[in-house]
């Protein structure tokens, strides 16, 4: 303390006040900048930053409606929405992807396909920070391991979607069609703002068809957002209109009937209601399982499906073009009559062929020894190719074209069904046209019993038939029957009255329309064969379809190779004075019609007349599932 | 001299008594404990809302404060003569202690800042330095004539720069230059002349290239560069600075409301219960509520330096002054990188920040300055 007694110490109390002094003034300058500061950043830019902090949180996010249902005609649910949990990650939000689906796979079964279909949606165009399905049809057990380690995986998510379900899938592929995942081809042809926030489109069929009400119409929900993106709240709400359900005429029971018929082999049936139009039944065989499409079928199956020799993935009832073969004679026997080419009485002698006059060209009948003399309606029942051939040169092509145009060859005849083909009609105009080539007479002769160039589908083939059962009457082939359960469909697909077919009269019908129902119950009939049994009267026509001409050359059908057979068809209605149902039926390289394609018409007009089996009632028919151990799978 | 003591006691036993009541007895300055009271409390309010978990993370806090106020309690009580007689080996005692740090420190994020000795809490000793560096200094120049000479300011500069180097190293730069503020501070209430206040800021301001081409990190850099341009990074290293001007500006004049705070509640705002909680404050209490909590701070900061300008000796006025002009320093330091003025550092808000070491070791510095205060009058005579 030696120094303290030297020091004034109340100067240095003066010089340590003045520098508090000092201290203080800065202390306060200080405060004053930084309360300035925040004047500014709160009072002055507060509307500013209010904007950037509302962003932050605030969101608007669409609702994506619930796709419209679709019925049979007896309210057996076929196209469904059932929830589905899935694993999705917003990519935004990883940053390493590869560990981030590491750890995930440790948590729940990813397979191969899974990541490779992820990593290809990831690729697509899609909205920022829109989260994209890694696993769909997550389990109890799977999904309680993610809630436990969903802290530890950022960016993902469970989600609760309502996926498109087909009770029926494979037997209904190629009627509904299926939904799938928008791709880019889609995004550029659908409003972008309606689409908000739906996943899935109409890919084909029905689905694609009406798309437009099975979709419905988005709605919208203000939402705050925690920094993660979730949502912490809703703020407003708009609720999306859901799409309309769609009953069918379709009968699910008669498409198993239909199928089961078919069985394994590749071909179509076609039944209509031909007092409507409406369509029971629409088959093409093989079928594929659509659901498999729904939330995206990985490359292997799809390659799987696409390169099967049997192509399941073609829609043979309606975009499969076959010569129509005989099934067309019951058609030309009305034209002939009614254009005055051929009367009832008149005899043609059948040798077994038919040579041109004034030429050499010999056409061959399908039965070599030929039928000897035959009437128009003897040509019917026993399909005598020379009768026609006869007749269809003296015709010529350009009014057999006109007779047969008006039964609907040539021209897509349905309403509602996706991508219907119309096969082809041929006619001097049209090879002038198409092929840039005359005429000839052999032109008419083939087309006479629908061959040549003569190209229809299954879809139309039962049209045209239909407007022989309906005796002239013609009303195109539709699937919708009622919208939203009870607004009849013409609300939306109004009735397109389609003028009758005007010719011959009455009694020419009826004429034609015994020979068919000869086809079937005479002794000499080519289709004589299904009839034992039959308590009903049932028309139709056999017809078989060139696949590979031999030209003129008998062949042995065993030699040929399969793929080289014939295509069998038969045309059916019944019953025949008061038609419920037409058939048509094509089985490929099926060889004769009255052989495979017949019998599988039979089997769809007694279900539709008889009775369906019980156990396919049981199957279907809601009411009656309890009984049943859910083999159908639909659960409501 | 304690002879006198005891014959005042003796004389008068009510004297403590009359002048102050009981807070007086307890060496408490009930100006000051109100000011603190007041903004730890406050604090207290804020954090229910910036914590998630509601109701706990008050009561750990709290709990806290209560440890710290007992710790004040205790550091009022000392004579200030302990003090400037345990100053030289409470700095000694630092220094070691940081030598220890780099040599067996533990670590977090590439630096090492925690000592873990046998029998002792683990303890950040750059944290205890930030009262053993004011208090050093204060020892060693109050034992000369003031305003000091040039040698002793150059030996004060040392023993400040000392631990600023030894921190330095761990890496912790924000508390090194906090460190170093507070030798500065005691200098300047010394009587440093405004000559070489000048000359020390501009060499100071010379030194900046030099930091930032040898001494700083690049995540210091990086956070820098941030500061000056948030947007270059807005979901980066930007992030804090963005959210938390947003949660500030969006709280405009009277604030969203107490647990209202859109900012914090939905997680945009990064740190919000340590380091960020005045952009909650901000955001839930708008400007006014910011006013009364910097009024809060500088009452504080005034009450503490009235104190060490009514003190009775050199070392007691330098003492208090420095730990009043240090806490202004972290309020200031906080601040301005919460708004974004300053680069962000890891430095609390005083008295409000969730976090123990932090309060313990401000309510110390505050018992010290009690002590300076209550202690006074048996002195003087």
């Amino acid at each position: 303390m030696s120094w303290g007694t030297l020091r004034n110490t109340g100067q240095e109390r003066e010089l340590f006040q003045r520098r508090s002094f000092v201290a203080v003034i800065a202390v306060l300058i200080v405060i004053g900048v930084l309360i300035g500061r925040f004047y500014y950043l709160q009072v002055i830019e507060h509307e500013t930053y209010s904007t950037i902090s509302d962003r932050n949180r605030l969101q608007v996010q669409p609702v994506p409606p619930t796709r419209g249902l679709i019925y049979d005609r007896n309210g057996v649910l076929l196209a469904e929405n059932r929830p589905v949990f899935s694993l999705t990650v917003i990519p935004e939000q990883v940053s390493d992807m590869d560990a981030l689906i590491g750890e995930i796979r440790d948590i729940v079964d990813v397979r191969p396909e899974d990541v490779e279909n992820f990593r290809q949606r990831m690729d697509e165009r899609r909205r920022p920070f829109e989260p994209v399905p890694l696993r769909y049809h997550l389990t109890e057990a799977e999904m309680a391991r993610l809630a436990v380690n969903r802290h530890s995986l950022p960016g993902v998510e469970m989600e609760a979607r309502l996926v498109r379900y087909y009770p029926y899938g494979r037997l209904t592929s190629h009627v509904l069609g299926y939904v799938g995942r928008i791709n880019e081809q889609d995004a550029r042809r659908i409003d972008q703002v309606a689409y908000a926030g739906t996943h899935y489109i109409g890919k084909t069929g029905l689905e694609r068809v009406y798309e437009e009400e099975l979709h419905g119409e988005v709605g919208y929900q203000n939402v705050e957002t925690n920094a993660r993106g979730r949502v912490m709240r809703v703020l407003e709400r708009e609720d999306p209109s859901p799409g309309r359900d769609l009953t069918l005429s379709l009968d699910i029971r008669l498409q198993q009937v239909a199928q089961e018929a078919l069985g394994d082999r590749r071909g179509a049936v076609v039944a209509i209601n031909p007092e409507t139009g409406g369509l029971l039944a629409q088959v093409s065989t093989p079928g594929f399982d659509t659901n498999k499409f729904v939330t995206g079928i990985d490359h292997k199956s799809y390659a799987a499906l696409r390169d099967s020799p049997d192509k399941p993935l073609f829609n043979r009832a309606t975009r499969g073009q076959y010569p129509p073969g005989s099934t067309i004679k019951p058609m030309m026997a009305l034209a002939g009559l009614a254009s005055d080419t051929v009367t009832k009485s008149e005899i043609v002698h059948d040798p077994g062929y038919y040579q041109l006059p004034n030429s050499s060209q010999v056409f061959r009948n399908w039965k070599r020894q030929g039928h000897g003399d035959t009437t128009l309606y003897d040509a019917i029942v026993l399909s005598s190719d020379t009768y026609f051939y006869k007749m269809a040169y003296e015709m010529g092509g350009s009014r057999m074209a006109d007779y047969l145009g008006r039964f609907g060859f040539g021209s897509v005849t349905s309403l509602d069904v996706r991508d219907e083909r119309s096969g082809i009609l041929p006619s001097p105009e049209w090879k002038r046209r198409v092929h840039d080539a005359p005429w000839y007479p052999g032109d008419s002769v083939n087309m006479g019993i629908g061959q040549g160039y003569f190209l229809s589908t299954p879809l139309q083939l039962a049209a045209t038939t239909s407007v022989l059962a309906n005796r002239g009457e013609r009303h195109p082939p539709r699937h919708l029957r009622y919208i939203d359960g009870n607004i009849p469909a013409q609300h939306l697909l109004p009735d397109i009255v389609r003028p009758p077919v005007d010719m011959g009269s009455e009694s020419d019908w009826e004429y034609v329309i015994n020979a068919m129902e000869d086809v079937v119950h005479g002794s000499e009939g080519t289709a004589r064969r299904i009839s034992p049994g039959l308590n009903y009267r049932m028309a139709g026509k056999t017809g078989t379809s060139q696949v590979f001409s031999l030209d003129g050359e008998e062949y042995d059908e065993d030699e040929v190779a399969e793929r080289m057979r014939d295509h069998a068809l038969f045309v059916a209605f019944a019953p025949a004075d008061d038609p419920e149902i037409v058939v048509s039926v094509l089985v490929e390289n099926g060889g004769s019609g009255s052989a495979t394609a017949a019998p599988v018409a039979r089997q769809v007009t007694d279900a539709w007349i008889n009775g369906f089996p019980d156990v396919l009632t049981r199957q279907a028919l809601p009411g009656s599932m309890e009984s049943d151990g859910g083999t159908a799978g639909g659960q409501p | 001299m304690r002879q006198e003591f005891v014959r005042q006691i003796a004389m008068d036993p009510d004297y403590l008594q009359r002048r102050g009541g009981w807070l007086s007895r307890l060496h408490l300055d009930p100006w000051l404990l109100l000011l603190l009271m007041l903004i730890m409390g406050f604090g207290l309010v804020v954090l229910y809302s910036a914590g998630e978990n509601g109701m706990a993370i008050v009561r750990s806090q709290a709990l806290r404060i209560g440890v710290g106020l007992l710790v004040m309690l205790f550091f009022a009580q000392l004579d200030p003569m302990l003090y400037r007689r345990w100053s030289p080996w409470l700095y000694l005692a630092g220094i070691v202690a940081l030598v220890l740090v780099l040599l067996f420190g533990a670590g977090a994020q590439g630096a090492q800042r925690w000592l873990a000795l046998p029998g002792l809490p683990r303890f950040q000793p750059s944290e205890a330095m930030k009262i053993g560096v004011p208090l050093m200094v204060a020892w060693f120049l109050s034992q000369l004539v003031l305003p000091p000479r040039l040698l002793p300011i150059l030996m004060a500069l040392v023993l400040t720069a000392l631990p600023g180097a030894l921190i330095i190293a761990q890496p912790d730069l924000g508390t090194a230059v906090l460190v170093i503020a507070s030798g500065l501070a005691v200098l300047f209430l010394a009587g440093l002349s405004w000559k070489l206040i000048m000359l020390m800021v501009t060499a100071g301001g010379a030194s900046i290239p030099v930091l930032w081409l040898f001494v700083m990190r690049d995540y210091q850099k990086e956070r820098v560069l941030t500061l000056l341009n948030p947007g270059s990074d807005p979901l980066g290293a930007g992030w804090n600075i963005t959210q938390s001007k947003a949660a500030i500006g969006s709280g405009g004049l009277h604030g969203k409301g107490w647990g209202e705070g859109t900012q914090s509640h939905l997680d945009f705002l990064p740190e919000s219960h340590t380091d960020f909680i005045l952009a909650v404050l901000a955001e839930e209490f708008g400007f006014i509520g910011v006013t009364f909590l910097l009024a809060l701070y500088a009452l504080v900061v005034v009450r503490s330096l009235f104190i060490a300008s009514a003190a009775q000796t050199s070392f007691s006025r330098l003492l208090s002054g420095g730990l009043a002009i240090i806490f202004f320093m972290y309020v200031v330091v906080n601040v301005a990188m919460v708004s974004g003025l300053m680069p962000v550092v890891g430095v609390p808000l005083p008295l409000v920040s969730f976090g123990g070491t932090s309060i313990v070791t401000l309510l110390a510095g505050f018992g010290i300055l009690m002590a300076v205060h209550t202690h006074r009058r048996m002195l003087e005579s």
